[in-house]
């Protein structure tokens, strides 16, 4: 409860406060400490169970020590995001106070599709999470190519938000209950209901599209590449997880008894994402549309936790959501600052920018699944997780061949960094970009990330701990 | 944390890592030398320790125990058997001698390297000690990453697709094998925190069915198999030899390949057995097909690295071959072997690097004549080629003759198609001592000079190791047999 309704009143204070704010950097000071309030009064309500608010939700809302799990991620990813990419946020355009606010009421969003019980409050997650989003996309005004991304992003948007709304129609329509609660679905013994299986349908087609899943994927490239880089960041990390909560929780509440009647949708489903996702990686030359079809790629795998729908499924998935925005926010945060973004222009970067390069490849071997790093400890759970299962065992071989396939993408990129000479135009120029610095601080917050990434890779426990179930 | 004593088998493998992290933050080249030297000297001083107290009653499990991801059942253990005692102390001994040997090369970034070097130490010994499926997956890998890091970066020209090559063929392998591991894992039996278990001992409890076992025997093997090489999974091998920086190709040669053996020992044999009964005359026909194949090829070839490469194939082969006779005698010799394969090959590198070193070539045919102008290094050489084709009185007669005992006993035509690759690998192996030692000296060997102190001690003392093992084994014999007897007994 409280963070929903402290990022909510933090979006508001951000908005008007952009009127007060003198320079271009305090509106970065306050988002930062708020984002630290909200988390501090997230982790109270996860340890101790202490609320600030006392509303009487009608059981609209739960807060589970999984729920609170994965908002406590999506936060401090969200906050480390800040500290690295924060100042990059102020170039994007004059409105700096207004992004912050944007991006306090996509939290807002997430913390409610971490936490719904009925499908409306689904539903204004997911929109709450969604409007701010594609203002962010079209923020760089002078841009065409953001411009597009921005109206691409709404329009398709809109079309799945359409879908899901259809679907919640039709779950509500079937339902002998008359009910939106999640749990309080009647599915019935047997077959589902015709309505039903068709709102499930929908459902499905429309989350995939928020997690871009394949075949719903067509627009993640075209958004992640138009929108500016910082927002991109974002968008691929928390809000993409956000979405695989939602997911995950609408099909374990509702849909969990009849796991076997969709579960060769699924994984249908998630093989189409991990294979289109790594076989177009593998051909990209921008580093920054090659991290676009990556997230695609590492949805395919988050979905094998749709798929298992068991314990260890909903552990390896938090796990997996922390180590696949861990990596993710600091490789962007590094690309950002590259003069060049194809994988050429990482050519030679060991050797300019060490640090750079080394925590680089931390994030890239933990994307990649190698041990000691937690994205080896997600890959792992989420395995376990699919083998446990028992259905399907194809689903598990194509998935380590996929895995297999981009360690080829991620490893050129460390191999341009440390075994590559830089080209010509990056000698006279060097590998930063203009205007760009690579401070001490930012130096240091990418190498305790890093260690926070290896950290999770020998100790798991310390975030599945947490989960009580 | 660390139980109630420290443990030779963790500090086996936590002092080289250890060592190896702190190697990354000194900054002057020739103290990065000296402190590696240090380390793994004092990590063999730990070695021989470990061998020296097996009959001390106190120390005789030599286990160290500590729950690491409670929630999913897998501890943090390390024990010390036989055959882990032979291939750490193989693993400790090499590496001072690799480390000696180009104690004059220079590196550049000396400190990266040194401390690369140190960490595939690590998990090398990880690998030879862990009791634990997830622990050994772990140091399989953390093996692989430094290894992968030295050749990219310090390798020949085209080291950077031969190494990626080597990588995705071993990362695709150590997937199946994780996939394999989490099958199998789901079988075992609970603990008191989670409701399986990633011990060794639950894993051979495990009881599957015929058709598990066929399956999930090729998942482990897969991954075995290109690590050792053998024959359609080895074509990694002889680019990533030729690339390495040498120094490097020794590691790979000398120790790496034998975590594919090993693997196949402990955690192959024992968990599948029907499978292997199943599978041993495809297994053994690969082999054989492999050592006669790479030995032919070892004869067509004119750089001396590639002629080392595919002679470790075929040896590679006969090893895996007589793994899968499942007989007593064979299993201990393929154990002797591991051991003299990987001094004999490494001394063989020394040789071919210090060639190249001093003239700048490894072609056989623009050598010759070496003889004349270094005679020190050629006697040297003659004993090493002469353990390398097994002869009596050398390391590798013991080991090779009793594998090919295992394998007549097996089927005898396995045994006489294996016979040939033995004198292919004479014909090849004296080939190339005629060639490049013996004949007139040309216009490139002429600058030829005798070695230098540092290249005569390492060689002398492998020398010595190879006389030392060939005529009295019985050390070697006794470390192997208790770790032999439970898996053979199996089959039995």
């Amino acid at each position: 409860m409280n963070a929903i309704l402290l990022t909510a009143i933090w979006g508001i204070i951000m908005m008007f406060g952009g009127v007060f704010f003198k320079s271009k950097q305090t509106p970065k000071y306050w988002a930062i400490a708020g984002l630290v309030i909200i988390i501090i009064s997230n982790y109270l309500e996860l340890t101790t169970g202490a609320s600030f608010f006392e509303i009487e939700t009608k059981y609209m809302l739960s807060f589970n020590s999984f729920n609170l799990t994965f908002i406590t991620i999506a936060l401090v990813s969200t906050l480390l995001y800040f500290l690295l990419s924060g100042s990059d946020i102020e170039k994007v355009g004059d409105n700096v106070s207004e992004y912050f606010a944007l991006i306090f009421f996509v939290l807002c969003g997430v913390c409610l599709s971490a936490t719904y019980n009925t499908l409306l409050i689904l539903f204004l997650g997911i929109e709450i999470m969604s409007i701010p989003l594609y203002i962010l996309t079209g923020s760089d005004k002078r841009n065409l190519k953001s411009n597009e991304a921005a109206l691409k992003y709404f329009l398709m948007g809109a079309f799945s938000t359409g879908i899901m709304l259809m679907g919640i129609a039709f779950i509500y329509g079937g339902n002998s209950e008359a009910s939106f609660f999640i749990t309080n679905i009647n599915i019935g013994e047997g077959k589902m209901p015709v309505l039903i299986a068709i709102g499930m349908v929908f459902m499905l087609i429309a989350l995939s599209f928020k997690v871009s899943a394949a075949p719903f994927h067509f627009w993640t490239p075209d958004v992640y590449e138009g929108a500016p880089t910082v927002f991109t960041s974002f968008m691929a990390t928390v809000v993409k997880i956000a979405g695989f909560i939602a997911f995950i929780r609408l099909f374990e509440n509702s849909f969990g008894k009849v796991q076997a009647q969709w579960q060769l949708l699924v994984s249908v489903i998630t093989a189409a994402t991990l294979f289109i996702g790594n076989l177009t990686a593998v051909f990209q030359q921008s580093v920054k549309r090659m991290l676009a079809y990556s997230s695609i790629a590492q949805a395919g795998f988050m979905l094998l936790a749709v798929f298992a729908l068991n314990i260890t499924a909903m552990q390896g998935l938090i796990l997996y959501s922390a180590a696949y925005s861990l990596a993710t926010i600091g490789l962007f945060a590094i690309l950002i600052r590259m003069y060049d973004y194809t994988i050429d222009g990482f050519n030679g970067l060991a050797k300019n920018q060490p640090v750079l390069a080394v925590t680089a490849t931390t994030f890239l071997l933990s994307l990649t699944g190698i041990p000691l790093t937690a994205g080896f400890q997600g890959k792992f759970l989420m395995l376990i997780a699919a083998i446990r299962d028992g259905h399907h065992h194809w689903l598990v071989f194509w998935a380590i061949i996929c895995a297999a396939v981009s360690a080829y993408y991620y490893f050129k990129i460390i191999q341009a960094m440390f075994f590559k000479q830089a080209g010509q135009e990056i000698q006279d120029h060097g590998s930063i970009a203009e205007g760009a610095t690579i401070t001490t601080g930012f130096k240091v917050l990418l190498i305790l990330t890093a260690i926070l990434i290896i950290l999770l890779g020998i100790f798991p426990s310390l975030i599945t701990d947490s989960l009580r179930f | 944390m660390f139980g109630n004593y420290i443990t030779i088998p963790h500090l086996l493998v936590l002092f080289p890592l250890l060592a190896g992290i702190l190697t990354f933050f000194i900054r002057k080249e020739s103290t990065v030398k000296a402190w590696s030297l240090l380390s793994v000297m004092i990590t063999l001083l730990i070695s021989i320790a470990s061998i020296y107290f097996r009959n001390n009653k106190e120390l005789s499990g030599l286990t160290f125990n500590y729950m690491w991801l409670k929630s999913i059942g897998s501890s943090f253990s390390l024990a010390l058997d036989g055959m882990g005692r032979l291939l750490t102390f193989l693993t400790a001994f090499s590496f001072p001698i690799i480390l000696i040997a180009n104690y004059k090369t220079v590196y550049k970034n000396a400190n990266v390297f040194y401390g690369l070097f140190l960490l595939a130490q690590a998990g090398l010994m990880g690998v030879f000690l862990s009791t634990d499926a997830l622990l050994f997956y772990f140091f399989w890998e953390l093996a692989l990453i430094p290894v992968y890091f030295l050749c990219s970066y310090w390798g020949g020209e085209k080291r950077i697709a031969a190494t990626f090559k080597f990588f995705i063929y071993t990362f695709t392998g150590s997937l199946f094998l994780l996939v394999g591991i989490i099958y199998v894992y789901l079988l075992t039996g609970a603990t008191r925190y989670s409701d399986h278990n990633f011990s060794l001992t639950a894993f051979r409890a495990v009881v599957l069915y015929a058709n598990q076992q066929n399956f999930l025997f090729w998942l482990f093997f897969i991954a075995f198999a290109i690590k050792m090489p053998i024959f359609p999974f080895h074509t990694w091998q002889p680019d990533t030899y030729e690339q390495s920086p040498t120094s490097v190709t020794m590691i790979l040669s000398g120790v790496m390949v034998k975590m594919g053996l090993f693997g196949l020992m402990r955690w192959v044999l024992p968990i599948f057995p029907m499978a292997v009964l199943k599978f041993d005359n495809v297994v053994i026909g690969l082999s054989v097909v492999g050592m006669i194949y790479a030995s032919l090829i070892a004869i067509k070839q004119d750089d001396l690295k590639r002629l080392a490469a595919y002679s470790s194939i075929a040896h590679i082969g006969l090893m895996s071959a007589a793994i899968f006779t499942m007989q007593t005698v064979a299993l201990e010799g393929v154990v002797i072997q591991m051991f003299a394969h990987g001094i004999n090959i490494i001394g063989l590198w020394i040789v071919i690097e210090l060639i190249e070193r001093q003239l700048g070539t490894r072609k056989i045919s623009e050598l010759g004549g070496l003889a004349h102008k270094a005679p020190v290094l050629t006697i040297l050489l003659v004993i090493i080629a002469f353990a390398n084709i097994a002869l009596p009185l050398t390391n590798a007669f013991v080991g090779e003759f009793m594998m090919f005992s295992g394998l007549f006993k097996f089927n005898i035509w396995y045994a006489a198609v294996a016979g040939i690759s033995i004198i292919l690998a004479a014909v090849y192996t004296l080939n190339m001592v005629q060639k490049v030692f013996y004949g007139e000296t040309n216009s490139i060997t002429g600058s030829m000079k005798e070695i230098s102190w540092n290249e005569k001690l390492v060689l002398v003392v492998i020398v010595i190791m190879i006389f030392l093992t060939g005529v009295f084994p019985q050390p070697i014999f006794e470390l192997t047999k208790i770790s032999v007897a439970p898996i053979s007994t199996i089959f039995e």
